[in-house]
């Protein structure tokens, strides 16, 4: 018999196709239960202050209504701890602001109420009955204006070891002292995940102590404890499901006030009650990627060697929450300068909090980083990708390790090949085409390669399929997909015998999907289940088979409904008779991480490649070609992968090009307030992307030899796409977004 | 101090409802409301009355089947096809006809399902996504799709297919650049546009019936 084909690498569909091309494909507000009844919030209409009253009669006499929920009469979560007591405690994976706890306002929109009616028309029109009347304090929403009061997080000030904090080798701000030095600063506006799936959740009490979510989450398991640490719950009485979730890019990594407030309503009104946000509501109280001021001090010699690198930060977070983020990572390993300094700060405004987007804060500090390295470049004279290849790192300059493996290079110049990058004039604006200028630019990403614990569960059925089982959830990528790959290699099944299943907290334990960890965590739990399942089964057979027991796991093979070895013919034994001695128990396996890591640096590498036209009239700025390379390791599925890294890439163009979140800050409120103010690519926008992987093992994170795709999709695209206009222009923009009017 | 801003909502509902039943009972529809429904509304029983007479008969087609409905006139085609009829394959993302999540075809036009009234289609006939496939078999773009990898999340991916056949048949899938114009309102924030368009391609090369 021939070697089945290897499906780790195959451009394999889907296991879910059909289920999404058919809408057949569920997602949290889309399960039907007996009795459902709907909620809808009420917002505050002010930024900060505490509400001296308010009116819910005419809402409670609305036709269908059932409750209306405020802080005077929600039953009080047992495990609840008030919001804001201690905003430095790590809360970015639970709930930090509690719905209906007292009658603080702490940013505009925040929950004040939430209306549970029979029909969803009548819970929003009963919610624009409830009136409300605040006593007004002065509120804070302007970055800009309190870059005077940033603190350092408090971990930092806690630990001096943490990433948040202060960071020096070489001298301090050597910058200053170089001979050719640039010093600029750089902005990122607020952006917001805006996944197309509103953020939703259909909550059923079971029973008194029994609560079952469907929910828009990226952790079954974070949600689960969080909700059962509220309640007072034992964590087994607290079930989540999440098997379809429609995009999230981080904004499901945390626990919000609608779910609080759905899962009180369900208690109230002792229903099941869906919850879905509007759009508006999407861009108040789920998270976004925190307004960011940077700062870059840099200095080289003229043959293009970085001296100094100095990194200031200053990312907003809300009153009640210390978001912390990455975003100096990049700077600290990526360029070999032998004088470095970071500074990270936080701002406390009155707004909601922040929350990781894709890429988080790796994507706001390359921007800065790699624009800067585009204009020391230009200073020296110097090629940009000449110039990133002088200052190379062959290890961690930050740790002083070597990387588990590191294949920037050959990302450098596939990339280079393919976007036409001999083309590209030190000088900027000397191409054209027509009215249209012509530009080329680089932006360089990287990523920790993290991996976790996680646990995978397998069950032989009579039907010879293998049944694998994990709380994991897939927002998009194509983890099930992936999953069922390694496993259809791993026990030499067919993929059609493999039955993946996901996002339900009651299945075997496995970490948030989120910073690109999830193949490098999940994956050696499912190749580990599943070498354990074989081996459990070759025990089974051997006590009727004397051949089984001693023989070796990888001569055990599945053929013809029977479990058989490899060179002995009269070895079978029937998957019925294997089911029934396993007595319907499944395999469960927890896979950890090596020590081994210890001795690297390991990191997931990217560079982005694009090629812009700018209108000379109007400024209107066209992404013509953007190619994406990445050294991610081993990559488990080029179709989903690609898909992937091309979706992250689209990510980049609207960070570069239009997404900005405006608050009017006289009012605390923003004005974008849905997608025709607040501009996302759609089709027109993005050209055909194209992907390169060096598609090399790791030998280090983990046996699969997988890095991670999903946040180096997205870091490094908008440099580059800044550093073509650039290029194109000779207008260095550091302001994101590149609108028109800053090009004219 | 300040208050929630509600312009548009009568500062006693309740008694303004009771008011225009009376004024629509006298002074244009005596004979079509029947009398004891004046009384009911008269004796404040109006909620209750009001519910009853709130709900407008609709006859619709949808995916082939007819149906006969009694609907709130307030309630948009996208909330009727999802929360009464429970066809969720039409997807939520805005309600504001900017993102095409929920995209159906309405006598074969593709129009965005969240932007009209259910009641405004009487007599229509509506295909969602759940209607588009021959059983089993999967609709020629539906295979493309899923061939070309024409989605992530999966959330947007029914409005992009119900939209997707209409550019076909509309006859705007002839370039690229075309295809990327038309198909312009349906957002995909996953990313996966390059796919999106390759799968249409290959639709419309393919020469197969859409």
């Amino acid at each position: 018999m021939n070697a089945p084909e290897k499906k780790i690498g195959a451009p394999m569909n889907r296991v879910d196709g059909r289920q999404k091309v058919t809408g057949a494909a569920k997602y949290s507000a889309e399960y039907e239960l007996p009795n459902m009844a709907y909620a809808v919030l009420v917002g505050s209409t002010v930024t900060k202050g505490r509400l001296s009253s308010i009116d819910t009669k005419d809402a409670e006499r609305a036709p269908g209504v059932l409750a209306v929920i405020t802080h005077l009469n929600a039953p009080k979560a047992p495990g609840v701890k008030p919001t804001g007591k201690d905003p430095s405690q790590p809360q970015t994976v639970g709930s930090a602001l509690q719905v209906f706890m007292d009658d603080k306002i702490r940013f505009n929109d925040q929950p004040i109420a939430v209306v549970v009616a029979n029909t969803l028309e009548r819970a929003r029109f009963a919610a624009r009955l409830v009136r409300a009347q605040y006593a007004k304090e002065k509120h804070q929403t302007n970055l800009e204006a309190n870059k005077a009061n940033a603190f350092l997080p408090t971990q930092a000030k806690k630990n001096p070891k943490s990433p948040a904090a202060d960071y020096q080798r070489g001298e301090v701000d050597a910058y200053k002292t170089g001979a050719l030095k640039l010093e600029a600063e750089y902005v990122i506006p607020t952006e917001v995940h805006h996944p197309m799936e509103l953020q939703a959740i259909t909550a059923h009490w079971e029973a008194p102590d029994r609560l079952t979510l469907y929910d828009k989450t990226q952790g079954t398991m974070a949600t689960r404890r969080d909700f059962a640490r509220q309640w007072g719950l034992p964590e087994e009485n607290v079930k989540v499901i999440a098997t379809y979730v429609g995009g999230a890019f981080g904004n499901a990594l945390h626990s919000w006030p609608h779910e609080s407030a759905a899962i009180i309503a369900a208690k109230v009104v002792n229903r099941p009650v869906k919850l879905m946000l509007t759009r508006e509501q999407m861009f108040t109280m789920v998270g976004y990627r925190p307004h960011t001021w940077q700062k870059i001090g840099m200095s080289a010699t003229a043959d293009g060697k970085i001296t100094a690198i100095t990194h200031e930060s200053i990312g907003q977070t809300s009153t009640y929450e210390e978001f912390v983020e990455a975003t100096l990572g990049q700077t600290k390993m990526m360029y070999q300068s032998p004088n470095l300094t970071t500074r990270y700060r936080l701002a406390a405004l009155d707004v909601g909090s922040p929350i990781w987007m894709r890429g988080p804060g790796e994507a706001t500090g390359a921007f800065a980083l790699e624009s800067a390295m585009d204009e020391m470049a230009f200073l020296l004279n110097i090629d940009p990708m000449e110039f990133r290849l002088r200052n190379y790192t062959d290890q961690d300059p930050e740790k002083n390790r070597p990387w588990s493996s590191k294949f920037l290079k050959e990302c450098y110049q596939a990339g280079a090949q393919r976007v036409g990058w001999n083309k590209r004039q030190l000088k900027p604006g000397s191409l054209r085409d027509g009215e249209w200028f012509i530009g080329y630019g680089m932006g360089v990403g990287t990523f920790g390669a993290h991996r976790g614990s996680s646990k995978a569960s397998a069950q032989l059925l009579p039907d010879g399929t293998v049944l694998l089982q994990s709380a994991v959830t897939d927002i998009g990528p194509g983890t099930g997909t992936a999953m069922t790959q390694i496993a259809a290699d791993t026990l030499g099944l067919p993929p059609e015998k493999i039955r993946f299943e996901w996002g339900n907290s009651d299945f075997a334990q496995a970490p948030t999907q989120g910073g690109s960890a999830i193949v490098n965590t999940v994956g050696p739990a499912v190749q580990e289940v599943c070498m354990a399942l074989k081996d459990k089964l070759r025990e089974l057979a051997a006590t009727s088979n004397g051949a089984f027991a001693t023989a070796k796991k990888e001569d055990v093979s599945f053929a013809d409904n029977h479990l058989t070895l490899a060179g002995n013919s009269t070895a079978r034994a029937t998957y019925a008779d294997l089911v029934r001695q396993a007595g319907g128990k499944a395999v469960t396996v927890e896979s950890k991480p090596s020590g081994e890591g210890q001795k690297f640096s390991m990191y997931s590498f990217s560079v982005h490649f694009a090629e812009v036209r700018v209108h000379e009239l109007t400024g209107e700025v066209r992404v013509s070609k953007l190619i994406s390379c990445a050294d991610a390791g081993t990559i488990i599925n080029e179709k989903t992968a690609g898909n992937q890294m091309k979706g992250g890439a689209v990510g980049g163009i609207g960070m570069a090009l239009m997404e900005h979140a405006i608050i009017d800050d006289r009012f605390g409120r923003y004005v974008t307030k849905d997608l025709a103010d607040y501009h996302v690519p759609v089709h027109a926008d993005s050209p055909a992307i194209e992907v390169f992987f060096v598609n090399q093992p790791d030998p280090y994170v983990n046996q699969l030899g997988t890095k991670g795709i999903g946040e180096i999709a997205t870091i490094g695209v908008a440099p580059a796409i800044a550093n073509a206009v650039f290029n194109a222009t000779g207008k260095r923009v550091r302001e994101l977004p590149i609108t028109p009017d800053k090009l004219v | 101090m300040a208050t929630n801003h509600e312009p548009d909502v009568p500062a006693n509902h309740n008694e303004n409802r009771r008011t225009f039943l009376k004024q629509s009972s006298l002074l244009t529809a005596l004979a079509l409301v029947p009398g004891p429904v004046v009384s009911a509304a008269e004796a404040k029983l109006d909620e209750r009355v009001a519910e009853a007479i709130e709900q407008i008969p609709l006859s619709l087609k949808v995916n082939g089947k007819k149906l006969k409905l009694k609907v709130e006139p307030r309630t948009t085609l996208l909330d009727l096809l999802r929360e009464n009829l429970h066809l969720t394959g039409t997807k939520k993302g805005c309600d504001y006809g900017q993102c095409g999540a929920c995209t159906v075809h309405v006598d074969g036009q593709r129009v965005n399902s969240c932007l009209s009234f259910a009641v405004m289609h009487d007599g229509q006939e509506i295909t969602t996504i759940e209607g588009l496939a021959e059983g089993d078999k999967l609709h020629p773009m539906q295979e493309a799709f899923v061939k070309h990898d024409g989605f992530q999340c999966g959330y947007c991916t029914p409005g992009q297919i119900m939209s997707a056949v209409a550019c076909v048949r509309e006859g705007h899938a002839g370039s690229e650049t075309e295809i990327r114009e038309y198909m312009s309102g349906n957002i995909c924030r996953c990313g996966a546009y390059s796919n999106i368009v390759a799968a249409i391609q290959d639709v419309k090369s393919g020469g197969q019936k859409v």
